[in-house]
């Protein structure tokens, strides 16, 4: 802000996988707030009488609604995962480049894992 | 425990023993939300069968246990992205005036939207269900 000279920053590093799920985990961090404030509209609509609930689950059978549902799910389990490595990072555990990017994948694999079977689930039950 | 001299309080150099709350707070609701999310989305999964889905939900909530743990599953995730919120302003807006304006109205939307699910909870537990 007064013109000095910064440290080298983001653009000068190669994106690597660490990198990448590290502010993956803030942005789908951010996007669930949105989604938890979206939840206490969705209980509040269901309170105050089933015309709400009904435009809201009604948007939800449209495709777009479809997509941001799908979209907090993925966001769910990826922070859910990545936050299980952070808390185990906060032990000490696991610091190490191997084990970091060996649980990376571990993270990868399981929410896009975890999101395709909810989403065959929710495909057999809902109609 | 004061590991601080007082002269280094006076200066403005002391601890204000905040410092741990806000990592400690995070990696507390943290740790709940873990089991309670895995409940929560196992039990929506267990209820998309049903013609109705919103006198399922109804039915589901009018169950105690369930209004309970949908409160603390809330509760616990408003408290935890007001925390990771506060984070993400602190680190990219650096205009001051924006910067507060933007805590606060974090703050307030947290505390009004778990104001709205404690009443609209209740109000689903002690209603009737039709």
């Amino acid at each position: 802000m007064t013109g000095r000279p910064l440290s080298p920053h983001l653009q000068v590093y190669k994106p690597q996988l660490t990198s990448m799920l590290s502010i993956l985990h803030r942005a789908s961090g951010a996007t669930l707030y949105m989604a938890s404030l979206l939840m206490v509209y969705w209980l509040f609509a269901l309170a105050s009488g089933s015309t709400h609930a009904d435009a809201l689950n009604s948007g939800l059978t449209e495709w777009w609604g479809k997509i941001v549902l799908y979209g907090i799910l993925f966001c769910v389990y990826y922070h859910l995962a990545n936050g299980l490595r952070h808390l185990m990072w906060d032990t000490g555990k696991g610091l190490d480049l191997k084990t970091a990017y060996m649980t990376g994948w571990l993270v990868v694999v399981f929410s896009l894992v975890a999101t395709a079977v909810t989403l065959l689930m929710m495909m057999g039950g809902v109609q | 425990m004061n590991h601080v001299h007082p002269l280094a309080k006076v200066k403005g150099t002391g601890s204000a023993k905040s410092g741990v709350h806000h990592w400690w707070m995070q990696r507390l609701t943290a740790i709940a939300l873990v089991p309670l999310t895995i409940w929560f989305v196992g039990s929506m999964l267990g209820l998309t069968a049903g013609d109705n889905a919103v006198l399922a939900v109804r039915v589901w909530l009018a169950e105690p246990l369930n209004g309970v743990l949908l409160l603390a599953w809330v509760i616990a995730m408003i408290y935890h992205g007001q925390l990771g919120m506060q984070v993400i302003i602190e680190d990219y807006i650096h205009n001051h005036v924006v910067e507060v304006s933007l805590q606060i109205i974090n703050k307030l939307v947290a505390v009004l939207a778990i104001l709205m699910t404690v009443v609209t909870v209740f109000k689903l537990i002690s209603g009737d269900v039709s």
